[in-house]
């Protein structure tokens, strides 16, 4: 997505690191999603795919830490919420695996990854082994 | 450990649960403590979880969800999920979560009367 530009507004940034913050993820994303006008099942999309990110951290990412960055976005006429989730940790070694339904080396049930993916309009996830995760996902307003 | 997360009103012999607001892991895990217990400890024959009140609801609840119907019916009970809202089915069927072998209604009144559904079956089935 080229054409998207970040507000003037400074986003907001804060640590996850505790299983606390997963409600915090919960409430910013909610209040974004709010701010910028999405509607309630795109809203419940984007809140669902940032518990799963974050949730994701806290089991995998080293010290079970990373960070989470939550702005709005502009698109020509269409508005966005775009969250940034980082951290760390020792990447992932394969991420077709990792993004593929029911891949999971914990047990889970290996939805988290590719189930946030559709749920978002766009996710982008980079990662080098030894030099942490980033995935970014955007959710636009219809 | 065995203090209780979510307040359970018992309705003849079914047990309901309304879990509200937003919940961690921790939180998520103590509530199914809680209520597998309750099962135990009441003998109800039933149990309604309402989660109409539940704005998210992400594979490590909807996972949990499931546990919990489970071993409701290890107990020898009935279990069923209430009041999903629709925003929250239609993410779940998109995140993928498998919820299709629960038995789901739209309100706690059609749930007690799933239950009783339920329950009828039992009872048949024993016979057999």
């Amino acid at each position: 997505m080229t054409t998207q530009a970040a507000t003037h507004r400074e986003p907001d940034v804060f640590a996850i690191a505790h299983e606390a913050d997963l409600i915090r993820v919960r409430k910013v994303l909610r209040a974004e999603a709010e701010a910028v006008g999405l509607n309630l099942v795109d809203a419940t999309k984007l809140i669902t795919a940032g518990s799963e990110l974050a949730r994701n951290i806290l089991n995998y990412a080293t010290g079970r830490r990373g960070r989470i960055s939550v702005e709005q976005v502009y698109r020509s006429d269409r508005r966005g919420v775009r969250a940034t989730f980082s951290d760390d940790g020792p990447g992932i070694e394969d991420i077709d695996a990792a993004l593929t339904d029911g891949f999971s080396t914990r047990g889970s049930l290996g939805l988290g990854l590719p189930g946030a993916r559709r749920l978002v309009d766009d996710m982008t996830l980079t990662s080098d082994a030894g030099s942490g995760t980033t995935v970014v996902i955007v959710k636009w307003q219809r | 450990m065995t203090e209780d997360v979510v307040p359970v009103m018992r309705i003849g012999d079914t047990l309901l649960v309304a879990l509200q607001g937003d919940l961690d892991d921790t939180t998520v895990m103590a509530i199914e403590e809680q209520l597998t217990r309750e099962i135990a400890d009441t003998s109800a024959s039933g149990m309604l979880i309402d989660v109409s009140r539940l704005g998210v609801v992400d594979t490590f609840i909807a996972r949990v969800l499931a546990r919990i119907v489970a071993m409701v019916r290890l107990l020898g009970a009935q279990a069923a999920v209430v009041g999903i809202q629709p925003a929250v089915a239609i993410t779940l069927v998109e995140l993928g979560v498998p919820m299709g072998h629960l038995d789901t209604a739209l309100n706690a009144e059609q749930g007690l009367a799933l239950l009783e559904r339920l329950r009828r079956n039992d009872t048949g089935a024993g016979w057999l």
